[in-house]
C-alpha cells in the first residue's frame, strides 16, 4: 500500500480512486453494526493476544488513527481484557524487520538480529497469540518466534473476525494451531 | 534555506570533509533539503533503531559519514539492506531528518545486478506478470485458484450459496488486491476475507491486471520499475472505474 500511495505522489500519476485499508473498513463496519463480532467465545477461554502495528500502515501511512481502529477491531473480537499491548506501540512502534525487502534479501542472520527487539517485546507481553495484520510482519514474526523455539501462533485479523462470528471454516484455520483449531466448528 | 545561514564549526575537523555526491543529490530532491544538514548528533535515531550495530553501522553514523563525504564507505556497506526504511528514526528525530530517504538513494546507487538477488528477482517477476505478482503468479492461475476454492466452500460449508468472487467487474466500489502468497501457497486464507465482505454487502472485485499487493521494486530502489508497476496498478483500478483501491492490510 505504501509503495502505491507514495508512488502515485512521487511519479505524479493521475488517478481517480482513493486508497483504502481493510483495517479501517473493519472498524467502520463493526461500528455500523454490519459485522456482528463478539468476544464471547474468549470469555472463559481467556486466551491472550498481542498486536503488531505494521509500519507501512501506521507510521508510514495513516498514523495513530488507524492504530486506534486496529485496537478497536482487535478488542472487539478477542475482548479488551485479553489484548496485551507491546510498548512502545502505534506510530512509535518498532519495525519487526520484515519490511524493506529483508525477507527476500538473503541477510537472514541480520534480519533475525534486527527482529530481536520485536521478539523480546512480544515475549514480554506473555501473550498466547500475536496478531499481525500485514503479510511481511506475519512472516517475519512467525520466523522469529519459531527460530526462538517458542510457541506463539501468529494470526491474521480476518481469521479472528470470522472465528468470533462463528463462520470460520475448517480449512481456514492454518494459523490458529491447536488451542483454537476446533473452536466453533 | 537553512544551509546558507547555519554556523559551521570553527574547530579543525578530524576528518577532512568532502563534498558528498549523495547528500547533494538527496537534498535536491527533498523540500527543505530533507533537513539533512540539521543533524544535532543527539543520537535519538540510533538509540531507537533495530538496525543499529549491524555491520558496525547505525543511522546517525550513516548520516555523519554522508555529511563528511565518505561516499565510498556509505555506498559499499551492506547496511543499506538492513535498514528497513521503517521511518522510526524520522519519527524520533527532533529535526525530522529523513535518513531512510538517504538509504533509498544509496540502495539505488548499487549497480542493479549487485543488489540482493531475492529482491531483484521479486521485482523482475512483478514486471513480467500482468498482475505484478512478485511470486510470478499468472493471472489465469490466480483466477482459477480463487474460483476453485470458492466452489469448494460452497460445496462443503453450509450457508454460503451466495458467496461470490468476481474478476474485472466494472464499476465495483472496491478493487481488492491480494498478496500473491495467498493464491500461490495458502489459498484458503482468502476465504475469511470473502466471507467478511459478503457479510457486510461490500461491492468488490478482483482484477486480472495489477492485482498483487506486494511491491519489491520500491525496496530494490528501482524508480523506473517502481513507477511501471504503480502505473499498471493505477490504470487497472481506473479502467474498471472502481472508487477505492482496497488493500488487505
Ligand atoms: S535523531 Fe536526528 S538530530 Fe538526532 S542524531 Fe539522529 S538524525 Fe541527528
Ligand atoms: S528507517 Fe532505517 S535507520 Fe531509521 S529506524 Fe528504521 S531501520 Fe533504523
Amino acid at each position: 500500500m505504501y509503495a502505491v500511495r507514495v508512488g502515485l505522489q512521487k511519479f505524479g500519476i493521475k488517478h481517480n480512486f482513493e486508497i483504502e485499508s481493510i483495517i479501517r473498513l473493519y472498524a467502520r463496519w463493526i461500528r455500523e453494526g454490519k459485522l456482528s463480532v463478539s468476544s464471547d467465545w474468549n470469555k472463559d477461554l481467556g486466551i491472550t493476544f498481542t498486536l503488531q502495528d505494521p509500519c507501512q500502515l501506521v507510521r508510514k501511512s495513516f498514523g495513530d488513527p488507524v492504530a486506534e481502529d486496529l485496537r478497536f477491531v482487535a478488542k472487539s473480537v478477542v475482548g479488551e481484557e485479553h489484548l496485551i499491548e507491546m510498548y512502545p506501540n502505534k506510530s512509535n512502534n518498532y519495525c519487526c524487520g520484515g519490511g524493506g525487502g529483508y525477507l527476500q534479501s538473503g541477510y537472514t542472520e541480520e534480519r533475525r538480529a534486527y527482529g530481536a527487539i520485536k521478539l523480546k517485546q512480544i515475549l514480554d507481553t506473555g501473550a498466547d497469540y500475536c496478531i499481525a495484520p500485514c503479510h511481511n510482519c506475519h512472516s517475519q514474526i512467525h520466523d522469529l518466534i519459531h527460530h526462538a523455539g517458542k510457541d506463539i501462533p501468529v494470526v491474521h485479523l480476518w481469521t479472528l473476525i470470522c472465528l468470533s462470528m462463528g463462520i470460520l471454516g475448517e480449512n481456514e484455520r492454518g494459523y490458529l494451531e491447536e488451542r483454537l483449531a476446533e473452536l466453533g466448528l | 534555506m537553512a544551509d546558507a545561514t547555519m554556523e559551521t564549526t570553527r574547530a579543525t575537523p578530524m576528518v577532512v570533509p568532502h563534498q558528498s555526491v549523495f547528500l547533494d543529490k538527496v537534498k535536491e530532491l527533498l523540500p527543505e533539503g530533507g533537513n539533512l544538514s540539521m543533524c544535532l548528533t543527539c543520537g535519538l535515531c540510533s538509540s531507537g533503531c533495530p538496525a543499529s550495530g549491524l555491520h558496525d553501522m547505525d543511522p546517525r553514523k550513516f548520516l555523519r559519514l554522508c555529511a563528511l563525504g565518505q561516499d565510498e564507505e556509505i555506498t559499499s556497506t551492506p547496511w543499506v539492506w538492513m535498514c528497513t526504511m521503517c521511518q522510526r528514526c524520522v519519527y524520533a528525530c527532533p529535526m525530522a531528518i529523513d535518513i531512510p530517504r538517504l538509504v533509498y538513494e544509496v540502495r539505488a546507487s548499487w549497480p542493479r545486478e549487485t543488489r540482493p538477488k531475492g529482491i531483484l528477482g521479486s521485482c523482475e517477476q512483478a514486471l513480467k506478470t500482468e498482475g505484478n505478482s512478485a511470486m510470478g503468479a499468472r493471472s489465469e492461475d490466480f483466477q482459477f485458484v480463487a474460483e476453485d476454492i470458492l466452489e469448494e466452500v460452497k460445496e462443503t460449508q453450509e450457508g454460503w450459496d451466495d458467496l461470490a468472487v468476481s474478476f474485472n467487474r466494472k464499476g465495483a466500489t472496491y478493487f481488492l488486491n491480494q498478496n500473491s502468497r495467498e493464491p500461490v501457497t495458502e489459498p484458503d486464507e482468502m476465504v475469511p476475507l470473502w466471507k467478511i465482505l459478503h457479510t457486510v454487502g461490500a461491492d468488490w472485485t478482483y482484477s486480472t491486471v495489477g492485482w498483487a499487493a506486494e511491491n519489491y521494486c520500491m525496496f530494490l530502489a528501482d524508480d523506473e520499475a517502481w513507477e511501471t508497476v504503480v502505473r499498471n496498478k493505477a490504470k487497472a483500478v481506473d479502467d474498471l472505474g472502481c472508487k477505492y483501491w482496497l488493500n488487505t492490510e
